[in-house]
C-alpha cells in the first residue's frame, strides 16, 4: 500500500505545482484532501489492514494528509496574496474625473431661515402653532388693539377680500402680520403659553427691491405667571446670539406697536460696518431685527386672559430681511422670483 | 419730523453733544433717521461787510470788493453781479473748505493771481457753502449779521430728523421733543405762557361760535385780529419753516404753521372779512356739498365729513385743509384765527376718503389733546400782532364741549419693579414721571399719577410704566431666560409631515421654490388648454395692486410651471422644482379652507450628461418612482387608478389613491398646456393633497421580525394581452400568502411573443415566517398562482 500512497502523494503535489488561481485551488482541495479523494479512500481502507501495517502505514498516510493540507493552506495563501497584489496594483486611476452627474436638491433659503427660528424658539419650550393666511378684521386688527381709523392701520396697507362682512368679526383681509396668529391663540389656549406662528403675510404695496406683496414672519407669545421683561430681553437676546452668532451686540430701545405696552424694538450691531454707521445700516450702525413687548393689557383680556394673574410678553419678527442680511442679497424679489442660478447658491 | 437744534435750544439747554442727544432720543422711543449739520465744514468762513467796491484793471466782468472782518479788511477778486456796498457776506479767508460749483467736489482754498490780481480769499455763493445749488451771485446775509464772527456761529445748525410714533403726536412738535429732551437729559424746559395785550372790543361781540357736531369737535378756539399788513415773513422764520421742510407763504400763514411747528397744534386763518354772518358752524357736511379746497381743487362732500362753516358755506374742511373762499390774501386786514380740537378717527377718514392728507390732518388723525389749543392759538396770535400788526380782540372764543377732567391713574411702584424686573424707589418713578410733566400724589395705596394736558396716550398703568422703562433705559432692564416650568408641548402633526416630504424631496435632487400666493386669472386659464375653466373659482382681492395679483392661488401648478419656464431661458438639461405651500379654496359665508398642497415638476435630463452617462431623458417612471418613494418615507403605500386631469397627457396621467380616495395625481403635462407656458415637452409633474395624507401618516406601525428562514426566488416570464395592466398581475401574485416580494424585471413585446401580447418577466421572492421552503412547497404555490393568472388573465407561461 505505500507505494500506493508514495504515488497519491506525488500526483497531488505535481499537480499543485500548476495550480494559478483559488478556483483550481478549491478544485485540487476536493480532489485530493474531499471525503471521495483517494488518500481518503486509502485512509478509510486501513482498516483492512493486519495490525502491524495498519500502524505504520497509517502514520505514513497521515504525514502524507499533513502534508497535503500544508501545501494547500501554504498556496491558498499565496494565492489570496497574489490576488490582493494584483487587486491593489499600482497604476495611474485619474481621481480627478469628474463623479457620476446626481441631481442636487436645495430648500428654499426662506425656509432653511424658518426651520433655524423654529429650532431656536422650539428649543426654549415653544411650540408652533398656525392661522389662516385670510383672516377676519378682528383677529388682524381689532383685538390686537387697532380699531377702525387707528393710524397703525396705515402702515399696514391691506389687501381685502371679496366676501361678506360680519357683524362682530368684520371683512376679510390677506393678514398683514402673523400677530393675528397670536390673537387667535389667546382665544384658543389657557396659560402657560409658548407659542410662535410662522406664516405668510401680505401688504397692498407695489413691488421694488425691498417691498413684495407677499412676505414672511415669525410672531411669538409667552403668557405665564410673573413673566417680566427681562424675560422677553433674554428670551430674544439668546435668538439673536444662536441665530447672528457670539458677539454681535444686541440694542433693545423703545418702540411703539398698539398690542403692547411697554413697546421694544431689537436691533443688532451691523455688520458691514461694526456699529460705525454705513449704508446698509443707514448711518445708525444698528440693524433693526424685531419688534416685541409686554402683551397689552387690553389683548390679554380679549383673549380671555386676566392681565393681573398672568405676565406676557410678544414679539414679530421679518424674516425675509434675515437671509438677506446674512447673504448680503440687496433685492428681496430674489426671494420670490424662483431663479435656480440664486437659489442654489443656498444649497449648501 | 425734523428738529433744528437752535429752535430745541429756546426751550432747554443742550448739555449733551447732537449725536448724543440723538442717541438718547432714539433709545427712548423717537428714532433718528439722520443728523444733519450745516456748517460744521466752515472753518475759516466769517461773516464780513462790503465796504468798497472797485472795478479790476485787467477783466470788466471782474470786480474787486474789500470786505471789512471786523479786526481787518480783504480785497478779493469777484464776479458776482450782486455786489454791494453795506452788504453783508459770507468771507471765506485762504484755507477754508469750499465746494467747486464745477465739480461738486469740496477744495481747500488757496490764494491766486485771478488776471494780475492776486486774490486770498472770497465771497461765497451758497453753493459754495453747501447750503443750496444758488451760485447766480453770492449769498447776502441779514442786516444783523455779526461782522467778524464765524459764519457757522451765524447760520450753521444741525437738524434731527426723528420718526415720530402714531401714539405721539404731542412730540410732532419742538416743544414736545424739548420736554422729551429734557426729561433724558436732566434739564428743565423754558416754556413760558404767551400774553398779548388784547386792546380791540370783546370778541364775542364778532364772532359767534356753535359746535354743532360736538362728538366730532371736542374744543374750538379762535381769535382774532384786525388791521394786520400781510407780508412777507421776516428771513428768520422762513429759515426755520424751510429748515423744517415747510414753504413760507406769507407773514399770517407762517406763524399758523410755525406755531404749529412749536406746539404741535394745527391752527387754520380765516380772512374775517370773508367769513359771513360774523358765525362759525362746525358741523358735519350736507350730503353732496361742494367745497373748493386751498389746493384750488373742487371736491364734493357727504355727511360724514365735519366741515367748518360759516352763516351760509363751508369754509373749511374741519382739521384737513382750509378753503379757498376764506383764505388769507395780500388784501386781507382782519384775520379769524382757528385752533381746534378734532376726532381722530373722523379727520382720518376724511383725509383717506379725500385723498388728502396735510401736516394739520397728520396730527390730527395721530390725537392731539383738546388742551393744546388755547396756548397755541395765544403763541399764534401774538406773534402774528409782532410780525403783521393789528389789533387783537379781547379775549378769545373757546368752545369746549369734550372737557374733562383728567383722571389720575393708580401706579404702585411694586407693579413697575415687578414687570421691568428692576428696583427702582417710589421716589425714582415719581422723580421720572415728573420731568416729563406729569403731577404724581403719593397714597398709601400708591401713587395717583395725573398727566400732563398734552398726553393723550397714557391711560393704563402700563403706559407710565412704560415712561419710567423708557425714560430709565432699557439697556437697564437685567437679562433673564424664563424661569417657568416649560408648558406641555402638542406639536403641530403637519410639521412634521411637511420636514419629511421636503427632506426627501431634496434628496430626489428637487430644488424647492416658494412663489406668491397671488397670482392672476390668465395664468390659471392656461392650466385648463380646452376648457378654460378655473375650478373651484379662486378667492378674489377686492383692491389688487395688478391684474396678475387678483386672486389667491387654487393650485400651485401654474407658479411651478412659470418657474420652469423662467429657467429654460437660461438653463437646458434636468431641471426638478417643488414647491410645498398653501392653497385657497372659496367656502361660503366663511375664511377660505387653505390646505396644504405639493406640486413637484421634472423635465429633461434625469442625468447631467457627462462621460459616465448618456444624456437620458426623465419619463413618466420617474415620476411614478419618485412619488412612490416620496410616499414610502411617510409610511403610505398608495395605488395608481386612471384620471382624467384635463391639464396632463390623455393616457400619461394617473391618480394617486389610496384605499379608492384621491390623494393627489401624477403624469405627462399636456402639451398645449406646455405651449400656453411657453415651454417644450416633456415635462412631467406631481401633485399631493397634502391634506389628505396626513392623516394616513403618524401611526406607529409594530415592528416586524427579522425573516428567520432564508427566501427562494423564482423568475417567471408571463405572456398576457398587451392592453393587462401590471399592477393586476402583480396582485394577483402577490395574493400567494408565501410571495414575500415580486419585482417586475422585463416588459417585451415584439416577434418573440404574439401579436397583441406582450411578456411580462417577474421574480417572485417566497418566504416563510415558519419554516425553510421545500421546492416543492414553492412549485405548489407559483402553480396555484399560474392558475389564477390564466383564469383571471389569459396569461400563460413564456415558452
Amino acid at each position: 500500500m505505500l507505494p500506493e500512497l508514495e504515488k497519491i502523494k506525488a500526483g497531488a503535489l505535481g499537480e499543485l505545482k500548476d495550480i494559478r488561481d483559488l478556483a483550481a485551488l478549491e478544485s485540487w482541495r476536493v480532489r485530493h484532501l474531499g471525503k471521495k479523494s483517494p488518500l481518503n479512500t486509502a485512509l478509510r481502507g486501513l482498516a483492512g489492514l493486519p495490525p502491524e501495517e495498519r500502524k505504520s502505514t497509517g502514520a505514513v498516510a497521515n504525514q502524507i494528509k499533513q502534508l497535503l493540507e500544508e501545501s494547500f493552506r501554504q498556496r491558498n495563501e499565496a494565492l489570496k496574496e497574489d490576488r490582493i497584489q494584483s487587486a491593489t496594483r499600482k497604476e495611474f486611476f485619474d481621481i480627478t474625473l469628474p463623479g457620476r452627474p446626481y441631481p442636487v436638491g436645495g430648500l428654499h433659503p426662506l425656509t432653511q431661515t424658518l426651520n433655524e427660528i423654529c429650532d431656536i424658539f422650539t428649543s426654549m419650550g415653544f411650540d408652533i402653532a398656525e392661522g389662516p393666511d385670510v383672516e377676519w378684521d378682528y383677529y388682524n386688527f381689532e383685538a390686537l388693539n387697532i380699531p377702525q381709523e387707528h393710524p397703525a392701520r396705515d402702515n399696514m396697507s391691506s389687501c381685502w377680500i371679496d366676501g361678506r362682512t360680519e357683524s362682530n368679526r368684520g371683512k376679510m383681509l390677506l393678514r398683514t402680520h402673523t400677530t393675528a396668529v397670536t390673537a387667535r391663540t389667546l382665544e384658543k389656549l389657557k396659560p402657560p403659553i409658548r407659542i410662535i406662528e410662522p406664516g405668510n403675510v401680505y401688504r397692498y404695496e407695489a413691488s421694488d427691491a425691498t417691498h413684495v406683496p407677499m412676505f414672511h414672519q415669525i410672531d411669538g407669545i409667552a403668557v405665564d405667571r410673573s413673566i417680566t421683561m427681562a424675560d422677553l430681553k433674554g428670551t430674544l437676546y439668546e435668538f439673536a446670539r444662536r441665530f447672528f452668532g457670539e458677539g454681535r451686540r444686541v440694542r433693545f430701545r423703545c418702540d411703539y406697536f398698539p398690542f403692547v405696552e411697554p413697546g421694544v424694538e431689537m436691533a443688532i450691531e451691523c455688520a458691514v460696518c461694526h456699529g460705525n454707521g454705513c449704508r446698509l445700516c443707514k448711518d445708525s450702525g444698528w440693524i433693526e431685527v424685531l419688534g416685541a413687548g409686554m402683551t397689552h393689557p387690553k389683548v390679554l383680556e380679549r383673549g380671555g386672559i386676566d392681565p393681573r394673574e398672568y405676565g406676557s410678553f410678544a414679539f414679530g419678527i421679518g424674516i425675509d430681511r434675515l437671509p438677506m442680511l446674512r447673504y448680503g442679497i440687496d433685492d428681496i424679489r430674489l426671494l420670490y422670483g424662483s431663479d435656480l442660478r440664486f437659489l442654489r447658491q443656498f444649497q449648501g | 419730523m425734523k428738529v433744528p437744534l437752535k429752535w430745541l435750544k429756546e426751550y432747554i439747554d443742550l448739555t449733551v453733544t447732537p449725536a448724543e442727544l440723538a442717541r438718547r432720543l432714539t433709545m427712548a422711543g423717537f428714532e433718528v433717521q439722520s443728523l444733519q449739520g450745516t456748517g460744521q465744514s466752515w472753518e475759516n468762513v466769517v461773516i464780513g461787510q462790503i465796504v468798497a467796491i472797485n472795478p479790476h484793471p485787467n477783466a470788466d466782468r471782474l470786480r474787486l470788493p474789500t470786505v471789512d472782518l471786523g479786526n481787518e479788511q480783504q480785497t478779493v477778486v469777484c464776479g458776482a453781479p450782486n455786489l454791494n456796498i453795506g452788504d453783508k457776506v459770507a468771507f471765506a479767508r485762504s484755507g477754508a473748505e469750499l465746494i467747486n460749483p464745477h465739480t461738486g467736489k469740496k477744495e481747500r482754498l488757496t490764494p491766486a493771481k485771478i488776471r494780475g490780481f492776486v486774490s486770498s480769499g472770497m465771497v461765497c455763493s451758497e453753493r459754495e457753502l453747501g447750503l443750496s445749488e444758488k451760485h447766480e451771485g453770492i449769498l447776502v446775509l441779514p442786516p444783523d449779521a455779526p461782522v467778524g464772527r464765524p459764519l457757522a456761529e451765524y447760520l450753521g445748525d444741525v437738524v434731527i430728523d426723528l420718526d415720530i410714533t402714531p401714539n405721539r403726536a404731542d412730540c410732532l412738535s419742538i416743544i414736545g421733543i424739548a420736554r422729551e429732551a429734557a426729561a433724558l437729559t436732566g434739564q428743565k424746559t423754558h416754556i413760558t405762557e404767551p400774553t398779548y395785550e388784547e386792546k380791540g372790543s370783546p370778541i364775542d361781540r364778532q364772532i359767534a361760535v356753535e359746535i354743532a357736531a360736538p362728538d366730532l369737535c371736542p374744543r374750538y378756539c379762535a381769535s382774532l385780529i384786525t388791521g394786520v399788513r400781510i407780508a412777507p415773513s421776516p428771513p428768520w422764520l422762513q429759515e426755520r419753516l424751510q429748515a423744517c421742510g415747510m414753504r413760507p407763504i406769507n407773514n399770517v400763514v407762517d406763524v399758523t404753521n410755525y406755531v404749529m411747528l412749536e406746539y404741535g397744534q394745527p391752527l387754520h386763518a380765516f380772512d374775517y372779512e370773508k367769513i359771513r354772518g360774523r358765525k362759525i358752524i362746525v358741523r358735519r357736511a350736507r350730503e353732496g356739498e361742494g367745497i373748493t379746497s386751498l389746493d384750488g381743487t373742487g371736491r364734493t362732500l357727504s355727511e360724514d365729513t365735519l366741515v367748518i362753516a360759516d352763516g351760509e358755506r363751508s369754509v373749511a374742511i374741519a382739521g384737513v385743509m382750509g378753503g379757498a373762499n376764506s383764505e388769507v390774501s395780500d388784501r386781507t386786514t382782519s384775520i379769524l384765527l382757528e385752533a381746534a380740537n378734532f376726532n381722530p378717527a373722523s379727520i382720518h377718514y376724511t383725509s383717506r376718503k379725500l385723498l388728502l392728507t396735510s401736516e394739520a390732518s397728520m396730527r390730527f388723525e395721530r390725537g392731539i389733546t383738546p388742551g393744546l389749543a388755547a396756548p397755541a392759538l395765544k403763541r399764534a396770535t401774538a406773534l402774528i400782532l409782532q410780525l403783521a400788526g393789528g389789533t387783537a380782540a379781547a379775549g378769545i372764543v373757546d368752545a369746549y364741549p369734550g372737557k374733562r377732567e383728567a383722571a389720575p391713574i393708580p401706579l404702585s411702584h411694586h407693579d413697575v419693579n415687578r414687570l421691568l424686573a428692576i428696583d427702582i424707589s417710589r421716589e425714582q418713578v415719581m422723580g421720572i414721571l415728573i420731568s416729563l410733566g406729569f403731577a404724581c400724589t403719593a397714597t398709601d395705596a400708591g401713587l395717583l399719577v395725573t398727566p400732563p394736558y398734552w398726553r393723550g396716550d397714557i391711560r393704563l398703568g402700563v403706559d407710565l410704566i412704560e415712561e419710567v422703562a423708557r425714560i430709565t433705559g432699557y439697556d437697564k432692564i437685567p437679562t433673564t431666560m424664563l424661569g417657568q416650568p416649560i408648558p406641555p408641548s402638542r406639536p403641530l402633526p403637519i410639521l412634521g409631515l411637511r420636514k419629511k416630504i421636503r427632506q426627501a424631496l431634496v434628496g430626489y435632487g428637487f430644488q424647492e421654490i416658494i412663489t406668491y400666493s397671488l397670482t392672476g386669472l390668465e395664468l390659471l386659464r392656461k392650466l385648463a388648454p380646452q376648457s378654460h375653466a378655473v375650478i373651484p373659482t379662486p378667492v378674489r382681492v377686492a383692491n389688487p395692486m395688478t391684474a396678475e395679483q387678483e386672486y389667491l392661488r387654487n393650485t400651485l401648478r401654474a407658479g411651478l410651471l412659470s418657474a420652469l419656464a423662467l429657467n429654460r431661458r437660461h438653463e437646458d438639461g434636468g431641471i426638478r422644482l417643488f414647491e410645498l405651500g398653501k392653497i385657497y379654496l372659496p367656502r361660503q359665508n366663511d375664511l377660505p379652507e387653505e390646505p396644504d398642497a405639493l406640486c413637484c415638476v421634472l423635465s429633461g435630463a434625469r442625468y447631467e450628461k457627462s462621460w459616465l452617462t448618456r444624456e437620458e431623458p426623465c419619463d413618466f417612471f420617474d415620476a411614478v418612482g419618485i412619488a412612490e418613494g416620496l410616499l414610502h418615507r411617510t409610511g403610505v403605500t398608495a395605488d395608481l387608478e386612471p384620471s382624467d386631469d384635463e391639464g396632463l397627457h390623455p393616457t400619461r396621467q394617473a391618480n394617486i389613491t389610496v384605499n379608492n380616495k384621491k390623494l393627489g395625481v401624477l403624469g405627462e403635462v399636456h402639451p398645449r398646456v406646455l405651449e400656453a407656458f411657453d415651454l417644450a415637452g416633456p415635462v412631467y409633474l406631481i401633485e399631493i393633497d397634502v391634506n389628505a395624507l396626513l392623516p394616513l401618516t403618524g401611526t406607529v406601525k409594530a415592528f416586524e421580525p427579522l425573516p428567520r428562514f432564508p427566501d427562494i426566488i423564482r423568475d417567471l416570464a408571463l405572456v398576457v394581452d398587451a392592453e393587462t395592466p401590471h399592477r393586476k398581475v402583480l396582485k394577483i401574485i402577490s395574493q400567494s400568502p408565501l410571495v414575500k416580494k415580486v419585482t417586475l424585471f422585463d416588459v417585451y413585446t415584439g416577434n418573440q411573443v404574439p401579436a397583441g401580447k406582450k411578456s411580462l418577466a417577474y421574480r417572485v421572492f417566497y418566504q416563510s415566517p415558519a419554516q425553510t421552503l421545500t421546492d416543492r412547497q414553492v412549485d405548489e404555490a407559483q402553480s396555484k398562482i399560474l392558475e389564477q393568472l390564466a383564469k383571471q388573465l389569459d396569461a400563460t407561461l413564456r415558452s
